[in-house]
């Protein structure tokens, strides 16, 4: 109970404290107001801070996953505009804690520069992943065309006149300050930026890359609580005081059981096993295909060992609940990392809670540090073991090549087919 | 609690003093008080880095002891200068394989100093693992990266082994598990007091990783297209750099920039100028050797690097004719250029013109960070990072400009794609390309290819 008590101290409280004893004074950490919905304070305004603090948290979770479940439902589309919400206002967050730490809020032109990257940075990505899954669409509208064959020119030259207008509004006396605004800026575009936009490809492979990832993570930290409010005994991490060994591995356990679960119950609906297409005839979002194998059912042996536990010889299975279990393992055992990052982030800096978007919560970077991993992981597995090359696109690549290139490509890939076997001697196979 | 207290004040009234007598001004000392509060050990005694030792030559030293300091000084950036350009052109001679390896030793040079200056800034040169972890991130991502090129540039040689072709396919499933681990290597380290500094030096090292690794790899994919396309910016930027102070020196008067107070808008004008000139004539000789020319390629059989192919139509003659302002200038109505010549006048102008940016934000970086170089590598001039900032901007402009302007999409990636799809995918792909190319009439059907 000790350790669940810590929870409604501030952590950074505890951490400054004892911090403090070493690192002289610091500035201090924005007063956090209370954002809590008065409807909520007052409904709850009998019970002890404890038991209203444990309401408050716990509706705006049910909110919050009621917000996923609509969100999905209306599409991709919608969904796309949420990602970017989330990563505007992280940035915002992360943005705003480097001009506290650095009082620079009166630099010059420091608040343009932040947000001018932060739109460079975006149509960059934007350019490159609309040009990809939009190929037809961008092909038909001459403007749009342009701007795609040359896209790296033009994202290079917004960065670059972002960079030039940096190096002259470099003022005498701050130099420092502004070369550090512009580290803290680019490092948080890398995380930022980058995670959000692999979450939209992973989006765009199928919903269900999406969804089940981000399921995977949510009920990691949600079953690690529960296990740790329950059972919890020996601390962790040093980092989070709050974290246990029993919170983690019931969690691991929990997600990966999770994780099967639900990828059983989605794999069963092609609105989510699918690709995200663009119709270019009806200009909307389709997701209507023929499910790859990982989304057919099949029979699996079960290893012996099991057996005897199951009772069962084989067992029908999704191929893509094995890759579910590869997810889940990540979302616990790897994910947490980024939770860590995040609490040794707050302790450095003195905050408590990134921002106070969210009442009970903190900040939306809060709730996606773990998220942002996770987006990596899943898209580097996806490329890695999941989709190969889409023959179509390299269709359209090569016929872009020049002539040469193409015969020697023709060549090429014929030799190798032919030492496969493939083509023997027939010629107009 | 009071010890305390008195610490933080004495150290506080200490630095006070300090900012007051050097900056006078009350919004300065509030500034760097709070932000020494913040963080004391920043500004108290930032390394006005220990005097940078001598590392002129005891040759040199004798042989200049005679000249007046001024004269000495100029003697030595002289003779480091041409010395520099020798060591250039006996790489290039020495061919491209020398090449990779002196831009990845540069590289690794370059951030080495960056990573060095961050440590002292710091004073974090004690923290656990942080050495280690610099140089792991480092490993890392030069890994990603030329596992990227490898790939690409060296396919036939990655098709016959085995083992290649497993760590080719999962690359960027292995990178990113090497990133992780130093990641989790990371958070593990944090320790309790040290929170911040480790924090900065994580961001220190992943931008000095975002400059230096992703534009030294632009620099070698430049290269494989060909080696002009590595000598034309390069040099330019040099040229920019001498002419500019040369024509500064001798015209010199009206300032450019607050933080360069040395460079002037006549060294400006006079340098682009003069590299535009120089880069449109040294393209007109190295256009007509293969050897510059041609895309670098790595044959197999042989093991090493060819250039040898047929100039593309960017490295042929062509007439053009000259506009009929500049006839009556020069006289002729029409003027053998290589097509290429005219994309040495956009390099050359973007090295004159936004190239400098990139000397002063390593010169406001300098001042900001207050240090004279980044570090004493080469006598007279400072560390390579001093010599090569504004390459770094040029590199990554070329790379843009080839991209976009020159080639088209990459051959040999797309062979690479092709080679991992399932076998019956290819065989569709390969039969459409069959139709393709015989409708093209690149391929005659009637014969046995």
């Amino acid at each position: 109970w000790s350790e669940l008590q810590s929870e409604n101290k501030l952590d950074g409280e505890t951490a400054s404290d004892s911090e403090s004893k070493s690192e002289f004074g610091g500035s201090p950490a924005v007063p956090t107001s209370d954002d809590t919905p008065e409807v909520l304070n007052r409904a709850l305004s009998n019970l002890s801070s404890r038991w209203k603090n444990w309401w408050v948290r716990g509706i705006l979770t049910l909110a919050m996953i009621t917000f996923f479940f609509i969100i999905i439902y209306l599409g991709p589309m919608v969904l796309m505009t949420i990602v970017m919400c989330v990563q505007i206002k992280c940035f915002h967050e992360i943005i705003t804690i480097g001009y506290n730490v650095y009082h620079s809020y009166d630099l010059p032109w420091f608040r343009t520069l932040s947000w001018y990257f932060l739109l460079c940075v975006n149509y960059f990505f934007y350019g490159e992943t609309v040009t990809d899954y939009f190929f037809t669409l961008v092909q038909r509208e001459e403007p749009l065309r342009i701007l795609s064959k040359y896209h790296r020119f033009i994202s290079f030259a917004l960065y670059l006149t972002g960079f030039c207008m940096f190096v002259l509004s470099l003022v005498k006396k701050h130099y420092r300050l502004q070369f550090y605004m512009f580290g803290w800026t680019h490092v948080t575009l890398l995380i930022v930026v980058t995670q959000s936009h692999l979450i939209i490809h992973n989006l765009f492979e199928g919903m269900i890359w999406f969804i089940v990832p981000i399921s995977c993570v949510i009920c990691n930290d949600i079953m690690a609580y529960m296990f740790g409010f329950f059972f919890g005994r020996t601390p962790l991490i040093k980092l989070s005081p709050k974290k246990t060994w029993e919170g983690f591995i019931g969690g691991f356990f929990a997600t990966v059981l999770f994780g099967l679960l639900l990828s059983y119950v989605m794999s069963g609906y092609r609105c989510f096993t699918c690709p995200v297409e663009f119709n270019n005839d009806t200009n909307s979002f389709t997701v209507d295909c023929e499910p790859s194998e990982l989304f057919q059912l099949q029979e699996y042996n079960i290893p012996l060992v099991l057996q005897s536990v199951v009772g069962w010889k084989t067992v029908r299975m999704y191929p893509f609940q094995i890759h579910s279990i590869a997810l889940s393992t990540f979302a616990s055992l790897i994910g947490p990392f980024g939770g860590f990052f995040a609490s040794g982030f707050k302790r450095a800096f003195k905050i408590k809670d990134f921002a106070n978007t969210i009442p009970g919560h903190g900040g939306i970077m809060d709730r996606f540090d773990c998220q942002y991993l996770m987006a990596t992981f899943v898209n580097v597995y996806i490329a890695s073991f999941i989709r190969g090359p889409n023959p179509s696109k390299l269709i359209q690549q090569f016929l872009t090549l020049r002539p040469d290139q193409q015969l020697h490509i023709f060549n090429t890939l014929k030799a190798h087919l032919v030492d496969k076997g493939m083509l023997g001697s027939l010629e107009d196979a | 609690m009071s010890a305390r207290r008195r610490r933080r004040a004495a150290a506080e009234e200490e630095e006070e003093e300090e900012e007051a007598a050097e900056a006078g001004s009350d919004k300065e000392v509030d500034l760097e008080e709070r932000l020494g509060e913040l963080d004391l050990r920043i500004d108290s005694d930032v390394p006005d880095v220990p005097p940078p030792t001598d590392s002129t030559p005891e040759i040199l030293k004798r042989a200049l002891s005679g000249l007046s300091a001024r004269w000495k000084n100029w003697w030595i950036r002289g003779i480091l200068t041409l010395a520099m350009i020798s060591v250039f052109f006996l790489i290039i001679y020495l061919g491209s394989f020398m090449l990779m390896l002196l831009v990845l030793s540069i590289q690794v040079k370059c951030y080495h100093e960056i990573i060095t200056i961050g440590y002292r800034v710091y004073h974090s040169y004690d923290l656990p693992w942080f050495r280690s972890l610099s140089w792991y991130f480092l490993l890392c991502v030069n890994y990603f990266f030329y596992g990227e090129t490898v790939a690409d540039y060296f396919a036939t040689f990655v098709q016959r082994r085995e083992q290649l072709q497993f760590l080719i396919r999962y690359h960027r499933f292995i990178s990113f598990a090497l990133y992780l681990t130093g990641f989790c290597m990371f958070v593990l380290s944090l320790v309790k007091k040290h929170y911040r500094l480790q924090f900065y030096m994580f961001a220190w090292t992943h931008v000095t990783l975002l400059i230096t690794v992703t534009q030294s790899h632009l620099v070698i994919q430049n290269l494989f297209e060909g080696m002009i396309w590595f000598l034309v910016p390069i040099s330019s930027v040099i040229c920019n750099d001498i002419t500019a102070y040369i024509f500064g020196f001798f015209f010199g008067r009206t300032p450019l920039i607050k933080l360069s107070p040395k460079k002037t808008w006549e060294g400006f004008i006079g340098g682009f100028f003069s590299t535009v000139v120089f880069g449109f004539i040294f393209s007109y000789f190295l256009a007509q050797h293969q050897y510059f020319v041609c895309p670098v390629e790595y044959n197999s059989e042989t093991n090493r690097f060819v250039t040898e192919c047929e100039p593309s139509e960017l490295f042929q003659m062509t007439k053009y004719s000259v506009p009929p302002l500049l006839q009556a200038v020069l006289g002729w109505e029409t003027v053998n250029m290589y097509p290429f010549q005219m994309h040495s006048i956009a390099l050359s102008t973007f090295a004159s013109l936004i190239g400098p940016f990139g000397g002063f934000f390593a010169s406001g970086f300098k001042r900001a960070f207050k240090i004279k170089d980044f570090a004493d590598t080469i006598p007279g001039h400072g560390g390579i990072m001093d010599r090569f900032d504004c390459q770094y901007l040029m590199a990554t402009f070329v790379h843009v400009y080839i991209t976009s302007f020159i080639r088209g999409p990459n051959p040999s990636k797309l062979l690479k794609q092709l080679l991992i799809l399932q076998p019956e995918q290819q065989l569709s792909v390969y039969k459409t390309l069959k139709s393709h190319l015989i409708e093209k009439g690149i391929l005659q059907p009637s014969l046995r290819v």
